[in-house]
């Protein structure tokens, strides 16, 4: 026998599956295997995707399964495009999105660079400072609920005692002009851990050479932050922005048990919008449009934004 | 006893309980999970005991109720066979088949509807209103009226204070102009130690709790919803300038005299602040006086009950709540289901469902001369009940929430325009599903 590295390598090669379960093809096998995924993907995925397309153009309401379906065209469309309080969700959406990744990406970021410092207990705060993402929505939305209350939230006490006022003046939740920010920073004390963790890869990633490398030029820590630091987490820091951003245009169960989108409609953020339309109004077909036009928004902003990334990661 | 004789039992016997068994059906009820949910699990074991049918109960929390019950009827699912759902529910579905009628199987068991408070009967049983097609059998009556601190009321130095500011007792108030004094008396004053406040009314948004707080003053006021000689003409009545008055009242209550962050309260919110002493007043539906009277810090004669109060010109109306008993069409033990429905119109069940805590609205029980006595809130009800206005029932009753609720919440909690404005909103937004429905 002999013993030439190609011939060693023929034998260690497995014989082909196909050669062992008799009639069938690699590829066949390979199809066994994914089919099924494929399978649920297009039911749970895809099926929904194309019927919520179909009932959009619909005038079908799923608590009338007598009424005769009538098809309207774009008529939905126009209608959820010429609807002023679906513009003002919009709104109130885009001032929490804004809001808070521009709050968890600096804090994120800031306490990302401070845990990235070796310092004695460092891995004992990373822990601590990650515990509000691992809390339920809806746990986090009761819990604060709680401490916005003006007559014993510790969040008023606390704030009563900075600005030498009356805890109980004001209401965090019941105020028009402060309700949108007191879901911000819930959010934002829940999430900025998940910023964070995603920052501390992105720095951890960076090799100490280029540091020392700098300082064998003299540069400045201020000029290594923005020439070395900056440049070399911004994926991480795009990324981040990215999975918060999707995450909080689809923001649900928190504001819900914080505000339940009032007072008024000024925190009806357009999950709850559409929630309210699809399944206690039961407008399906205009939910459905109003759902498409969701669908649509973020699917190209989230395209947009990843070709931005990759750019930035291939620089 | 010999042998032969005592498999001849035996055999006997079971025979027995196999044709019981054969016949027993496991029945689902739906319902709110609250206080009367309980007293009816109790009741409904005297049921299980007389029809060997395997009672089960599927009660979920008021805040989800209507998305979760509704889900399953419209979905055709077959969790409930019983389900006592919302009296706005009703023409969604009798509509759409959800329910079974129950005209025949009420002629054929001798329940007429005669025998219950008109206003349950139109509240909860009748699809379309005023016409003698019943979907449901009246299960639990029940009204919003006001409970109220007695106890701080009959206190001599409040007594005084009140009279001298301003110039009459301080006493149930008839009107609601009355009860906005008593409530800004109240207000920020302490008591025992403690700052109290006015009043607990509805505020909450998510659900329907504002609309039904609101058209409770707004009814009295002189609200109507559409244009008596003209279904479904709601311009010029609901914007009325009656109507218009009616919010800015309920504005003006919340403004002044509400505890601080009761900006999205409703039944359990309001109990709580009531329970806890917070206010002198509450709004709240009747099924919570039970548990006001059995509190050990407001119960025992330290509460008291009153109707809603009058309008400015008198008339005193009432937001009806209270839900009927349907059999749900889907139901695969409809016989069993009706059975049940049988046995509950019994009057007998129906005293002894007041008894535990469950408002009847069987009128041998609340007509009997021992029953205004019965329980201090006994008389209070009735009153309520002979008062009552109910919110729409149309199958799109949750557009028609939908927005009374998005309007009231933004001119009374956020501050947003004016009444006259929020009123003249929500007249376009009713048009508009009026218009989709096909009404004009």
């Amino acid at each position: 026998m002999s013993n030439a590295p190609s011939d060693l390598a023929a034998r260690a090669t497995p014989e082909p599956v196909a050669r062992r379960i008799r009639g069938l093809s690699d590829r066949a096998i390979a199809w066994i295997f994914v089919g099924p995924t494929i399978l649920i993907l297009l039911a749970v995925n895809i099926f929904p995707l194309i019927w919520t397309i179909r009932l959009s153009f619909t005038n079908f309401r799923v608590n009338r399964p007598n009424a005769e379906v009538e098809w309207v065209g774009l008529k939905n469309y126009s209608r959820v495009l010429n609807d002023p309080d679906i513009w003002m969700s919009m709104q109130a959406t885009a001032h929490f999105l804004i809001w808070t990744i521009v709050l968890q990406v600096l804090i994120g970021f800031s306490l990302a660079y401070l845990i990235n410092k070796k310092f004695k207990g460092n891995d004992m705060w990373t822990t601590i400072i990650v515990l509000p993402m691992m809390l339920s929505p809806a746990v986090v939305g009761n819990f604060w609920t709680f401490l916005y209350q003006p007559q014993i939230g510790l969040f008023n006490y606390v704030v009563g005692f900075l600005i030498g006022a009356d805890p109980s003046s004001f209401s965090m939740i019941g105020d028009v002009n402060l309700a949108p920010w007191s879901i911000v920073i819930v959010d934002t004390w829940m999430w900025t851990p998940f910023v964070m963790l995603i920052c501390l890869a992105g720095l951890r990633s960076i090799p100490d050479s280029i540091y020392e490398a700098a300082e064998c030029d003299r540069a400045s820590k201020w000029r290594q932050f923005w020439t070395i630091t900056i440049p070399m987490a911004l994926p991480f820091l795009m990324l981040a922005v990215l999975f918060r951003g999707i995450e909080n245009f689809k923001m649900f169960d928190l504001v819900v048990q914080l505000t339940g989108g009032g007072p008024g409609s000024i925190t009806e953020l357009t999950s709850i919008n559409l929630k309210r339309e699809a399944f206690e109004k039961w407008r399906t077909g205009y939910a459905s449009a109003y759902a498409v036009i969701l669908f649509v928004t973020v699917f190209g902003l989230a395209s947009i934004y990843v070709k931005a990334l990759n750019k930035v990661k291939d620089r | 006893m010999n042998s032969k004789l005592l498999t001849t039992a035996c055999v006997g016997a079971l025979m027995t309980v196999a044709a019981t068994t054969a016949q027993a059906d496991d029945l689902t009820l739906c319902w709110a999970a609250w206080d009367p949910a309980n007293a009816l699990v109790e009741l409904s074991k005297e049921f299980e005991a007389q029809s060997g049918h395997n009672m089960s109960f599927e009660f979920v929390p008021w805040p989800n109720f209507a998305d979760r019950m509704l889900n399953e009827l419209n979905s055709g699912g077959k969790l409930c066979d019983l389900m006592i759902g919302d009296s706005q529910w009703i023409g969604g579905a009798a509509e759409s088949g959800q329910y079974l009628k129950m005209n025949d199987f009420f002629d054929a068991n001798g329940i007429t509807m005669d025998d219950f408070i008109p206003a349950t009967v139109a509240g909860y049983s009748e699809w379309p209103k005023g016409t003698p097609n019943y979907w449901a059998l009246p299960a639990f009556g029940d009204v919003v009226g006001w409970t109220y601190r007695k106890d701080w009321f009959e206190r001599p130095e409040l007594q005084a204070e009140f009279q001298e500011k301003y110039g009459h007792a301080l006493d149930v108030p008839t009107t609601f102009a009355e009860l906005q004094q008593i409530a800004e008396f109240f207000q920020g004053r302490e008591i025992d130690g403690t700052t109290v406040y006015g009043a607990a009314i509805y505020t909450e948004r998510g659900s329907e709790g504002i609309t039904m707080g609101a058209m409770d003053v707004l009814y009295s006021y002189g609200f109507q919803y559409e244009n008596p000689d003209k279904p479904y003409d709601v311009d010029g009545f609901v914007n009325a300038p009656n109507a218009v008055a009616g919010l800015e009242f309920y504005k003006s209550l919340y403004d002044c005299c509400t505890p601080p962050g009761s900006s999205n309260a409703y039944m359990s919110e309001n109990i709580d602040a009531y329970k806890s002493g917070q206010v002198a007043l509450q709004m709240n539906f009747a099924f919570i006086w039970p548990g006001i009277e059995a509190d050990a810090n407001v119960g025992g004669g330290k509460s008291g009950y009153f109707p809603n109060p009058a309008g400015p010109d008198g008339d005193a109306y009432a937001q009806l709540g209270g839900q009927g008993i349907s059999v749900v069409a889907n139901s695969e033990s409809v016989d069993a289901a009706l059975e049940y429905i049988k046995w509950f119109a019994e009057p007998a069940v129906q005293a002894k469902w007041w008894e535990l805590g469950g408002y009847s609205a069987l009128r041998a029980v609340v007509e009997d001369p021992g029953f205004a006595t019965s329980q201090p809130y006994a008389q209070t009800f009735l009153d309520s009940m002979a008062i009552v206005k109910d919110f729409w029932a149309e199958p799109s009753y949750a557009s028609l929430l939908q927005a009374s609720q998005r309007r009231f919440h933004d001119y009374v909690i956020a501050g947003n325009g004016t009444a006259q404005e929020a009123m003249d909103g929500l007249v376009e937004d009713w048009i508009e599903v009026f218009d989709d429905e096909g009404k004009y």
